[in-house]
């Protein structure tokens, strides 16, 4: 496994020490679940979902029961500036 | 157990058994008793702090939450609430649900009351620790793969893993949102079946809640068995397990027997292959529902994840990445299929199937955190309901020589729990396991 790759995929800042030691704990892991390949699946459906259940609509009104408002919203952000939440940067500024 | 009664208790254990993340103070508990009789008024609850109440401090056991107040309430906690209980902590725990030891956490491991030297289980041991230490009457904890049976086996208590969709899971912190359910813990079925009542049912927020009525599961219990059969699969009780959890299970399945239940041999072939089943699926969901953890709307940054989190983040987003996707996500949701096949035929022979919860006693804290391989097959017996979404009841069954608890599940089909908690109430009428209590 590319670990620097996947930590990127998967957003995860990781220190040098955690890709050498995850590195070698993940291959185990990975392994372990490769079993599986011994189990013959050839045209069998995947599942995604055990609920029986099909189209679960709700009616189209809004729940104000469930609104929260603006400061409520922002009541957890370390970081707010006039009622928005701030974000980090994603575009450079030399562009 | 009187709200007094347990604020002793919890100011015996709370330190020594490290179950606690939050206590809420005796003055806010009190002024929450309501004078009108309902149906659990004024009985003292815990909840693994996987749910959000609001205003009280969220953790899901990890510093990524560690300082967030939630603005909203969990479905489960808002029925309790109104059905009169009184909630009394927030309980440690793996921290996202990852875990079967409540080592994973940020806020020290979870101590098992029966040898503090030894773990009390998870992902759920602070719930089970409060109920076997009368901190509270009941707890809710969250199963995603034996996050309620396992510490309640190994705490020696009862614990009830839902049918998938049986409890809303609105407000419950996702760990993989297809295996994910949320039900009781308790000393007893009987317990276990009061709290149901009050928790089960449609849930506008949850659209995976079932629409399926709610059986009188109090009132089923004392109702007479008829002609019950439970399949015992051979393959579970051989290589792997713990000679005394086999001795254990064998005496209790003497004991079914004397109610005119049939035990019938059967055999789950596939059954070994649910852990890996699980270590696909279950860290590819995780993967996923723990991207929103930002630090920008709420919460710290992502370098707060512990390593067993990074962990199965990190094995998730590769079975679910571009070249790996069909060896192993697609694949193990095709094996998933088998598995709901394997179930369905198992329990086309008999009612439900009795089987172990753990393959050893509780083992020494430390012992299995550096081996991330070695844990995962500690919950060999666990995994593979919750990918098919069957019930799964757990219940005291003895202790070891050195004085440990053992448990065995009982394994239902699809919204069985009412049969379940009948079998387990008789059990416990004839037993008297889950009454006993640690020394501490």
């Amino acid at each position: 496994m590319d670990i620097k790759h996947v930590a990127k995929l998967a957003n995860l800042p990781l220190t040098a020490d955690e890709e050498k030691r995850f590195s070698a704990q993940l291959t185990a892991i990975l392994n372990l679940v490769s079993q599986l390949q011994k189990v013959p699946t050839k045209n069998v459906v995947p599942t995604s979902q055990v609920t029986g259940q099909e189209n679960v609509f709700r009616d189209d009104k809004i729940e104000t029961e469930r609104i929260l408002t603006q400061d409520e919203a922002l009541s957890n952000a370390k970081k707010t500036y006039n009622g928005y939440f701030v974000v980090p940067r994603i575009f450079k500024n030399d562009h | 157990m009187t709200i007094d009664e347990c604020y002793q208790n919890i100011g015996r254990i709370a330190d020594k058994t490290n179950a606690f993340i939050t206590v809420i103070s005796k003055a806010e508990a009190v002024k929450k008793m309501q004078h009108a009789k309902s149906f659990l008024s004024g009985v003292p609850f815990v909840l693994k702090d996987s749910y959000v109440t609001k205003h009280i401090k969220t953790t899901a056991a990890s510093n990524v939450l560690k300082d967030y107040l939630p603005q909203y309430s969990a479905t489960v906690y808002r029925r309790l609430e109104g059905a009169g209980a009184i909630l009394l902590g927030k309980m440690n725990m793996d921290a996202w649900g990852h875990g079967g030891t409540s080592e994973n956490t940020d806020f020290g491991p979870v101590k098992n009351p029966w040898d503090l030297t030894r773990v009390a289980g998870g992902s759920g041991g602070g719930p089970a620790v409060a109920v076997v230490t009368d901190c509270a009457d009941f707890a809710i904890g969250e199963d995603t793969g034996g996050s309620i049976r396992n510490p309640a086996a190994w705490c020696g208590i009862t614990g009830l893993k839902v049918t998938y969709g049986r409890v809303s899971r609105y407000g419950c912190i996702a760990y993989a949102s297809s295996f994910d359910t949320v039900g009781p813990t308790a000393r007893t079925a009987q317990q276990c079946a009061r709290i149901l009542r009050v928790i089960a049912g449609k849930d506008p927020y949850d659209a995976t809640s079932s629409n399926k009525p709610v059986p009188d599961y109090v009132g089923q219990l004392k109702k007479p068995l008829g002609k019950l059969t439970i399949g015992w699969p051979k393959e579970l009780f051989g290589e792997g397990l713990d000679w005394e959890i086999k001795i254990a299970i064998e005496q209790a399945r003497r004991e079914l027997e004397k109610h005119g239940i049939k035990i019938k041999e059967i055999s789950m072939p596939l059954f070994s292959y649910g852990v890996p089943v699980y270590y696909i699926i279950a860290p590819s969901e995780t993967s996923s529902n723990l991207g929103r953890y930002d630090g920008v709307r709420f919460g710290n940054g992502r370098e707060n994840f512990t390593s067993e989190t990074k962990r199965r983040i990190m094995v998730g987003t590769y079975a679910l990445s571009a070249g790996y996707y069909d060896a192993y996500y697609k694949k193990a949701q095709q094996v998933r299929t088998l598995f709901i096949k394997e179930y369905a035929k198992a329990l086309s022979e008999c009612d439900m199937v009795l089987m172990p919860v753990n393959p050893t006693p509780p083992p020494k804290i430390g012992e299995l955190i550096n081996d991330p391989v070695k844990k995962l097959l500690a919950d060999y017996y666990t995994t593979s309901q919750n990918p098919v979404g069957v019930p799964s009841l757990a219940l005291p069954c003895g202790f070891t020589r050195s004085g440990l608890p053992i448990g065995m599940q009982l394994v239902g089909k699809m919204f069985s729990e009412d049969l379940l908690l009948q079998v387990g109430y008789r059990y416990q009428q004839a037993t008297d396991w889950h009454t006993r209590k640690p020394k501490l």
